[in-house]
């Protein structure tokens, strides 16, 4: 956790990649899920944040 | 010596320009013959996309070409995201893409690993497996309709002799719990071919030699299977799975010839309802909105897949 954390803040790509891997994971669920229709509306800005941060880190270097 | 093509073009190119070419550095040359299939990609992809962006942000309508279009800003995306009926499209999507997946990798493995064994027939019996997804999907969906009749039906019939349920009670395509299920059936017979083809690929590139190692160390059937065979058929299942999802995320012919998104709305896919409304309702704002959105979550999807098929590959 720690390693995540500094790797976070010396702008490392492995942790960035993972944190923008996750909000695109969790952007998609939102978005299919069965369960709230507030989930849905707020999948796509999740999905985009996530898509977009996740082309922007993987230029980070490792 | 005979007269070449090459040597006729090459004396009938005037000298200014031979000399021109003749002066051209590697790089160069690599740009004159990259540049046309760039030129061509930015037309015929990156364009459009960026045109159907400008386009999500507006009510233009393709019927009306000469209605004044006006900027709506975030309208479209807001009406999408808090619709309920899109939301009802989007989990009759991940239920079709989920089973779909799940059943095509495992029988898909299954097959590829049977047929992997040396046995006679093995060949013919290798292509009448792929036939399936040789067929058009309209055929297949045509075919699966007959199938799937209540009365005539061979798949009905076949219910009936494994389970006893008599075969006209039920409606494969009518009904509303088990239209799902019938567009799941039809999509993975014909596509777990296409899953067993790329396992087999991956399981005829692991030499021979690695096996008879184990076998000298003593290790279990169970135990080469899990620690040498789906290790390192995983990559190959991996690229096997980003094609089918991202081809069953866009899944439309064979869903309609089935079904057509119905009943009600219980087979509605996403491509499906993205036709209506681009080419029915003729809501081409709304329907670029929707396409951008659905854009952005394959795409963020297969960076992710892509990247952990990478790391994959590395181990």
């Amino acid at each position: 956790m720690k390693g995540f954390l500094s790797g976070l803040l010396r702008l490392r790509r492995g942790p960035w990649e993972l944190l923008a891997s996750c909000l695109i994971g969790l952007g998609v669920f939102m978005l299919m899920q069965p369960f709230v229709l507030w989930a849905f509306t707020w999948s796509f800005l999740v999905t985009l944040t996530g898509t977009v941060m996740f082309i922007i880190t993987s230029h980070f270097p490792e | 010596m005979a007269d070449t093509p090459i040597d006729r073009l090459a004396r009938a190119t005037p000298s200014s320009l031979a000399r021109r070419v003749r002066g051209l550095s590697d790089r160069a040359i690599a740009w004159v013959f990259v540049t046309p299939t760039i030129l061509l990609l930015l037309a015929i992809n990156i364009f459009p996309l960026i045109w159907t962006v400008r386009l999500s942000f507006t009510n233009f309508a393709a019927n009306k070409p000469n209605a004044e279009v006006k900027w709506v800003g975030l309208r479209n995306y807001t009406r999408i995201l808090t619709d309920p009926d899109i939301w009802q499209t989007m989990q009759a999507t991940a239920h079709f893409l989920f089973w779909t997946l799940l059943f095509q990798v495992v029988i898909g493995f299954s097959l590829a690993w049977l047929i992997n064994r040396k046995f006679r027939g093995n060949d013919l019996l290798t292509t009448l497996i792929v036939l399936p997804m040789m067929l058009s999907p309209a055929v297949v969906g045509n075919f699966w309709t007959f199938l799937y009749e209540p009365q005539i039906g061979l798949f009905n019939y076949a219910v009936e002799f494994f389970t006893g349920i008599p075969a006209s009670s039920f409606s494969m395509l009518g009904s509303v719990t088990l239209a799902p299920w019938s567009i799941v059936i039809a999509d993975t017979w014909m596509w777990t071919p296409f899953v067993m083809l790329i396992c087999l690929a991956g399981l005829r590139s692991i030499p021979d030699y690695i096996y008879e190692a184990a076998e000298v160390d003593r290790a279990s059937k169970w135990r080469q299977f899990w620690t040498m065979t789906v290790p390192m058929v995983l990559p190959f299942l991996m690229l096997a799975v980003l094609f089918r999802g991202i081809e069953n995320f866009k899944m439309f012919d064979l869903v309609v010839q089935l079904t057509g998104g119905g009943p009600g709305s219980t087979t509605l896919l996403t491509s499906i309802e993205l036709k209506r409304e681009a080419f029915e309702k003729w809501r081409t704002g709304y329907s670029s909105a929707y396409a951008i959105i659905l854009f952005v979550t394959v795409f963020g999807l297969a960076s992710i897949y892509v990247k952990a098929l990478n790391k994959v590959k590395e181990r």
